[in-house]
């Protein structure tokens, strides 16, 4: 191109590009939040916002500062690693204010046999019954403790 | 709950992409095709195509618009969409759609039409009245320079834009190719030769609709059709046809004969679900019948008007194959489980925010967009302004 | 219940100490958590799985994950004599509410558990558009709710299935491996709620963590390793017919 004044509209366009360009640029400096970067390709906020969500599970170790005793049967049973809350269900809420929130009674027969109800799928070695032959139906807990399930025969200790 | 068949991931029975990621390639692909049948004239000098120059080039324009609507719609989050434009992930495909998707808008496709079309432009900024009238000024840029010399620039740039524009329509739609065929967690999509059959099925489509919209359009003016043209157009189509059959067969029987681990879920699900889809639509309806009456359109001496009516056939058919086609990927790549042990079902809906109203709403549209520009910017030389005629020889 | 004066002096150091327990699970604590010093993980034992389903429910609890969708699910399989490309896989709503007895006789069954396996090397992560699931420094992938498209390309990039748009937010969810847990201090709502101890939360960059000398002296495996996502949960005793 040795004459420039044919090519006005060229350059035109060309300003049209850049203006937009610098729009870009500007927009995108606002926009991107502040975080963004600080570890990785993501908001690094995010990590924090993520691990400030409440707990509904307030972990054995809550529960066994309260009920040592209910401790002390459970270590000594089969039991033993079963936590509290597997059974009793999430409870960090009364862990936070015992007096207010009063654990639900639980329902022995459909809370044993989820564990307990004998299927081929669960390893051989797992104690399993199949319920009506092994009690005829009766609770669970008629016979056995929870916290300590073992039936120790009388006299034996 | 979907009816499932065997055991599917309980995630994975929902499927996650619908009919609007079906459409999303199949607009893009139309765009990439419609591209580089202008391209064939303006870079390869290929004569008889120039009446469709100016049509493939709206109409690439027009389904370009609405690419980006069936994926707003399908977003959980539409409003934040522009993330793409902020902070692209540099490893993630889908990230280039952003950058890629404006750079062929505004550096290929739009700077090529406005410069083809500038001395029209200036024309009928000076004849125009109302507010098309603003609107034609608004395009001049504020520059009214016609001479020679500057028409002959445009040419210039016109012809590096396009050259350009090649690799760029490419990209365009291969990296939609590539979002699938880069999934190495689905054995249906994870190909290298996705990008590949993708590109060729969209240039194929892309031919297609031009060569039917050139001849609806020249119909509805009565006009008469030139025929030198349309059979070239469907010459190219032919050749591109049987180039992209080839790969589409190529990936099955490589399929077939290595028999992977995945094989058996996936032969199954060819065989039943997407037994219509297809075995039926997409090959024999698809595929194998228009190249079939391409075929015997270059074999056989076929009189003008039987000839037409063979093209519109094989065009029609072809653009049924080639969406056909877009959903036999998207949508049976999410109809068998990874566990390669069960399917799942796809339930369209009709009037939700991805069922098959906007579904079809979305494909209309383009259409309606492109009469808008050919009353804007009409294609045809045998009306437009004669210095804009005689610039471009 | 009757508290006379000499339980209550027993008693009141006890809820003390419980309290500073349940603070632990609030924002404030643990300043001391470095990201650094942790690369989290986890332990399945398919042995000691009961399939009770604890953990699917102890899960949905502890994180609101809606129904129907599943941070974790179990599955079972009935694998005939030699028939290890053959599994029958079932898991009925995830395993839910356990499962019912099986209509399959004989044959080898067994379940198990899945979640995310906190790939370090995530093809979830790769595909983000946005960057808005992430590995963190110390191991867990986790999605950025508030920067989240939906946009759904990370659920289809998990070879594992373990991702799902949550119906309400409309955003990718998956297990969070419970980073609001672990970092201050608790296990994971799974592995707290599993009975047998068939879930047990690892950090592999601690030295005293028992998962080391697991490593050493069991054959473990990942799911699906040829997918070379460096996958992070590893399982003890896994069939070779598992999907």
């Amino acid at each position: 191109m040795n004459s420039f004044k044919d090519s006005g509209h060229i350059f035109r366009l060309a300003a049209v590009f850049i203006v937009g360009l610098a729009i870009f640029v500007a927009v995108r400096a606002l926009l991107v939040p502040r975080s963004f970067g600080k570890y990785g390709h993501y908001r690094g906020d995010a990590i924090g916002e993520i691990a400030s969500r409440p707990v509904n599970f307030a972990g054995h170790q809550a529960c066994e500062d309260c009920h040592a005793d209910v401790l002390t049967k459970k270590t000594a049973g089969k039991h033993a690693r079963v936590a509290c809350e597997a059974c009793h269900g999430a409870l960090s809420n009364h862990a936070a204010d015992p007096a207010s929130v009063t654990p639900n009674k639980l329902d022995a027969a459909v809370l044993c046999a989820r564990c307990h109800q004998a299927n081929t799928a669960k390893p051989a070695t797992f104690p399993q019954v199949q319920a009506e032959e092994h009690s005829g139906g009766i609770a669970c807990d008629t016979c056995h403790q929870p916290h300590s399930p073992v039936i120790v025969a009388e006299g034996k200790k | 709950m979907l009816p499932v068949e065997g055991f599917m991931y309980p995630n994975e029975v929902e499927l996650q992409w619908s009919v609007l990621i079906v459409l999303y390639p199949f607009l893009t692909g139309l765009v990439a095709g419609a591209f580089i049948l202008a391209s064939l004239e303006r870079v390869f000098r290929v004569e008889a195509v120039k009446p469709t120059y100016r049509l493939a080039l709206l109409t690439a324009l027009a389904f370009l618009l609405v690419a980006p609507l069936p994926l707003q719609l399908h977003l959980g989050h539409p409003e934040r969409s522009f993330e793409m434009y902020l902070t692209p992930h540099r490893s993630s495909a889908m990230a280039m759609f952003g950058f890629v998707y404006l750079w062929y808008l505004m550096a290929v496709l739009v700077t090529e039409i406005w410069l083809d079309y500038r001395a029209d432009i200036v024309a009928l900024s000076k004849s125009a009245s109302g507010w098309t009238r603003c609107i034609y000024r608004l395009m001049t840029l504020g520059s009214t320079n016609v001479s020679p010399r500057a028409l002959e620039i445009d040419n210039r740039v016109g012809w590096v834009i396009t050259i350009i524009g090649i690799p760029s329509a490419f990209l365009l739609h291969g990296y939609v190719g590539f979002i699938f065929g880069s999934v190495k967690a689905n054995p249906w999509w994870s190909t290298p030769l996705m990008p590949v059959v993708f590109l060729f099925s969209a240039i194929v489509s892309g031919i297609a609709v031009v060569m039917l919209l050139y001849m609806l359009l020249t119909w509805l003016r009565k006009k008469p059709l030139d025929m030198p043209c349309i059979d070239t157009i469907a010459r190219y189509l032919f050749y591109t046809f049987i180039i992209d059959f080839s790969l589409e067969m190529l990936d099955l029987i490589h399929r077939i004969y290595e028999a992977g681990e995945s094989f058996r879920s996936l032969d199954f699900m060819v065989h039943t679900r997407l037994y219509l889809p297809h075995i039926i639509i997409q090959i024999l309806l698809g595929t194998v019948t228009p190249i079939v009456l391409l075929a015997l359109t270059q074999v056989l001496t076929l009189t003008d008007s039987t000839r037409k009516r063979v093209y519109a056939v094989a065009g029609v058919s072809t653009l049924i194959g080639i969406f056909a086609m877009r959903w036999n990927v998207v949508i049976g790549g999410q109809l068998f489980s990874k566990s390669f042990l069960g399917y799942t079902t796809y339930k369209m809906g009709f009037a939700t925010r991805e069922g098959l109203l906007p579904a079809i709403l979305l494909m209309v549209l383009p259409f309606v967009i492109l009469w808008v520009l050919v009353k804007l910017l009409p294609p045809w030389t045998d009306n437009t302004t004669p210095s804009a005629v005689a610039s471009r020889s | 219940m009757n508290i006379t004066r000499r339980h209550l002096i027993l008693l009141l150091p006890a809820a003390a100490l419980a309290w500073e327990h349940v603070l632990a699970g609030t924002p404030e604590a643990s300043p001391n958590y470095k990201l650094t010093e942790h690369w989290w993980s986890m332990l399945i034992d398919i042995p000691k799985c009961i399939g009770c389903g604890n953990c699917v429910r102890a899960c949905q609890t502890e994180n609101d994950v809606p129904d129907g969708y599943f941070r974790t699910w179990i599955e079972r399989y009935h694998v005939e004599d030699w028939g290890m490309e053959n599994p029958i896989v079932d898991s009925p709503d995830g395993g839910k509410n356990g499962f019912p007895p099986s209509e399959h006789i004989g044959g080898k069954n067994f379940f198990v558990p899945k979640l995310c396996n906190h790939c370090a090397e995530s093809p979830c992560t790769q595909v983000c558009p946005v960057g808005a699931t992430f590995i963190t420094p110390d191991g867990v992938v986790l999605v950025d709710k508030k920067y989240c498209l939906g946009c759904r390309y990370c659920v289809q990039a998990c070879p594992y299935g373990c991702r799902f748009i949550h119906p309400k937010t409309n955003t990718a969810e998956k297990c969070t491996l419970c980073y609001h847990r672990i970092t201050k201090g608790l296990t994971t709502a799974c592995c707290e709620a599993c009975p047998t101890g068939a879930r047990q939360l690892a950090d592999l960059k601690n030295p005293k963590d028992p998962i080391h000398e697991f490593l050493r002296t069991h054959s473990v495996q990942v799911l699906k390793p040829h997918m070379a996502t460096n996958a992070k949960v590893f399982y003890n005793g896994l069939d070779g017919s598992v999907r």
